[in-house]
């Protein structure tokens, strides 16, 4: 058979995914970045840049993460194998850090020595935090002051770091407000400092670059999966906030045609209600943080507030490159509500003993749903972006238990 | 007069230079604190002496914004001012001034969602001279002018501390009316004026362009006003205003006044 197709390659030069990506920023925060995307093309091919990473990310890290057999959990659903992608083994309890130590080893290539960060969870801001004391890099988290009051245990996290940890009350006080702040950082201390984008998200070249930090989680589940099984998954599963660990373990499987492509964002209270965080399922393009994607927004083109019991999807934008492989087909994007959330988180907890992040658990929710679906020889690959420690008050609380 | 013939922007400057006067460029957030004080503030202001009026558009993540005009935003959109709101104000103001040059500010958003086509119309339609959309570059901007080209709309982007003479001059092709150099590193409202650097980069600019020069970002007073007046042919205020907007939130009246004895000491100081 002649393998005529051509190989997938996104971005243009330009950061473009087909309409989707760019560089929509003011006009201060151009120079800045084309040095940012001149450094990362060139380190990204760098032996020495490229042996530091893997270093770290072996030792400090600790990868690769394994890629377990749920086999219990698949057994009670009564369908295809699951494996699990555990992330949540990592140094720091989820994937954000394979994104953070690359960029801080970036910026210190370029001699930048401030480093800035937003958070939502406070995931990303404590793997930001993590890392620059690991580096001894001065670092500063903007959060948004409601997820300060719903993350306090990640707060206090990063302030025992060493990070500072600047409130945000502008608009929504959320995650979409803490990188407006972080950007306006930026903007205005662009000699120093370097702005670490926990997602797939923001002007060109972060989307591509996070990605490729994060593509070392599909990179290792296609090897392993081959030592297990001696093939490729049939599906691949993983929840959308901004898109970074979804794109990690999708990308390096793309041109593989019969992998089926699952992203779940956050349907909250139900995509009916309005109440959501899921722009590709029910949003439409428009242009926020530097580049061109779906977003939850009103017919003024005003973004509007979002909802999810996991504040790490709390989001109204999306990575371009999910827009992009929304529109020509490659992957489906579905949606889980918080309540079939809690069903997974409670159901992996008891029949796995692994407690999973609450964004996670869209994933599995996702996953428990298609696994009954497909034969027992048919196997399903979920990322377990992150354990679910740093949740077990939103979940206790929901349950009127106080810990 | 259907579309823009005359161009208001150009006939401004021109009339400006002949003089050896330099142009005063307030900017305020339309719909900050109401929608219906907008009109009267745009009267108010000519009358006080502004040469071309810089209207912001709210929008709900204005990522270029200090503190200030980002609560100015905020108070405008809890009665929901739109774009097309923001339209029908500058008819309005057409109706009794048809001379005094009028442009947008805002976030590429807003107008993304209208559709380019659909916005250039409208705003050719209510009298809208200009737009200066702070988050697209003119790498990503080839329809964006295009649409606004073929209305008469003049383009206006920002150039910044940073940006290089390649780029000014990519910039200088896209727009129209005048070009906007941004004094220093920073969002709105921001940070110290160092005017050597100023007149630095803006004899830079002059050398790459023929359009005039406006400068903005950090002045607050009629002293930083008359300096930049010195090396610039316009000198923008925008938190300064709203500022004053802001400490009279309770009387549009007194907001007017406050914002009219600001921009009367700035004149005199820019005329003198
Ligand atoms: C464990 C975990 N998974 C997923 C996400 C969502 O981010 P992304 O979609 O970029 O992977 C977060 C964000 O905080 C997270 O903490």
């Amino acid at each position: 058979m002649a393998e005529a197709e051509t190989k997938y390659q996104q971005p243009d030069d330009k950061g473009h995914f087909g309409v989707y990506g760019g560089l929509f920023v003011a006009e201060t925060l151009m120079e800045p970045l084309t040095e940012l995307r001149l450094a990362y093309e060139k380190y990204m091919v760098d032996k020495d840049f490229l042996a530091e990473l893997d270093w770290e990310l072996q030792n400090y890290v600790g990868r690769p993460s394994p890629l377990y057999l749920a086999e219990r959990w698949s057994r009670e659903l009564g369908g295809a194998k699951i494996y699990l992608k555990r992330e949540d083994l990592n140094h720091t309890g989820a994937h954000k850090i394979n994104n953070t130590v690359g960029q801080a080893l970036l910026a210190k290539r370029m001699g930048k020595t401030r480093i800035i960060a937003e958070t939502g969870a406070g995931q990303h801001g404590v793997a930001t935090a993590t890392v620059c004391a690991r580096l001894g890099l001065e670092c500063i988290v903007y959060m948004g002051q409601v997820d300060i009051e719903r993350q306090a245990a990640n707060v206090y996290r990063m302030k025992l770091l060493g990070a500072k940890v600047v409130p945000v009350t502008a608009g929504s006080a959320t995650l979409k407000d803490a990188l407006n702040e972080a950007m306006r950082d930026w903007v205005t201390n662009i000699d120093d400092t370097f702005y670490i984008i926990g997602t797939v998200a923001g002007p060109h070249p972060y989307p591509a670059m996070v990605r490729d930090f994060q593509t070392i989680i599909g990179r290792e589940a296609r090897d392993q999966i081959q030592q297990h099984e001696g093939r490729l998954p049939n599906a691949l599963v993983a929840c959308v906030g901004g898109g970074s660990n979804a794109i990690g373990l999708f990308h390096p499987f793309i041109d593989d045609k019969d992998v089926a492509i699952y992203g779940v964002e956050a349907a909250g209270d139900g995509i009916e209600t309005g109440n959501h965080a899921a722009p590709l399922c029910a949003g439409k393009p428009g242009v926020l943080h530097g580049n061109r994607t779906y977003l939850i927004e009103d017919n003024d083109g005003q973004i509007i507030e979002t909802h999810s019991i996991s504040a790490g999807l709390d989001y109204p934008g999306v990575g371009p490159e999910h827009a992009w492989l929304k529109d020509i087909g490659r992957a489906e994007y579905v949606a889980i509500s918080d309540t079939e959330a809690l069903q997974a988180f409670h159901d992996l907890t008891k029949i796995e003993g692994i407690i999973p992040a609450l964004e996670s658990s869209h994933a599995l929710g996702y996953a428990a749903k298609l696994a009954p679906t497909m034969d027992k020889d048919k196997i399903i690959i979920v990322n377990l972006s992150g354990r679910g420690d740093k949740d077990i008050h939103t979940v206790a609380t929901l349950e009127g238990i106080n810990v | 007069m259907s579309r823009n013939d005359m161009n208001r922007i150009a006939t401004r400057f021109e009339l400006r230079a002949k003089e050896g006067r330099k142009l005063l460029i307030p900017y305020f957030t339309a719909g900050d604190p109401k929608p219906e004080n907008a009109v009267p503030m745009m009267h108010a202001m000519v009358e006080a002496g502004a040469d071309l009026i810089e209207l912001g558009v709210p929008f709900s993540d204005p990522m270029a914004e200090g503190p200030v005009i980002q609560k100015a935003m905020e108070r405008a959109l809890e009665h929901h001012v739109s774009l097309k709101d923001v339209m029908e104000m500058v008819a309005e103001f057409r109706q009794k001034d048809t001379e005094t040059p009028v442009i947008l500010m805002g976030y590429l958003n807003p107008v993304e969602i209208m559709g380019y086509q659909e916005f250039a119309q409208s705003a050719s339609k209510a009298g809208v001279d200009g737009i200066l959309t702070v988050d697209i570059p003119p790498e990503e901007a080839s329809d964006y002018v295009k649409a606004m080209k073929n209305e008469g709309i003049d383009r206006i982007f920002l150039i910044s501390p940073t940006t290089t003479e390649q780029r000014i001059k990519a910039i200088n092709d896209a727009s129209g009316g005048f070009l906007y150099y941004v004094s220093l590193k920073g969002v709105t409202g921001a940070g110290h004026l160092d005017i050597n650097a100023v007149q630095d980069r803006v004899s830079t600019i002059r050398s790459l362009t023929d359009l005039p020069v406006g400068v903005g970002f950090g002045i607050k007073d009629a002293e930083s006003a008359a300096s930049i007046a010195n090396v610039a042919d316009a000198v923008v205020v925008g938190s300064a205003i709203v500022k004053r907007i802001e400490e009279n939130l309770d009387s549009a009246d007194n907001a007017m006044k406050a914002v009219c004895e600001l921009l009367t000491e700035m004149r005199q100081a820019l005329d003198s």
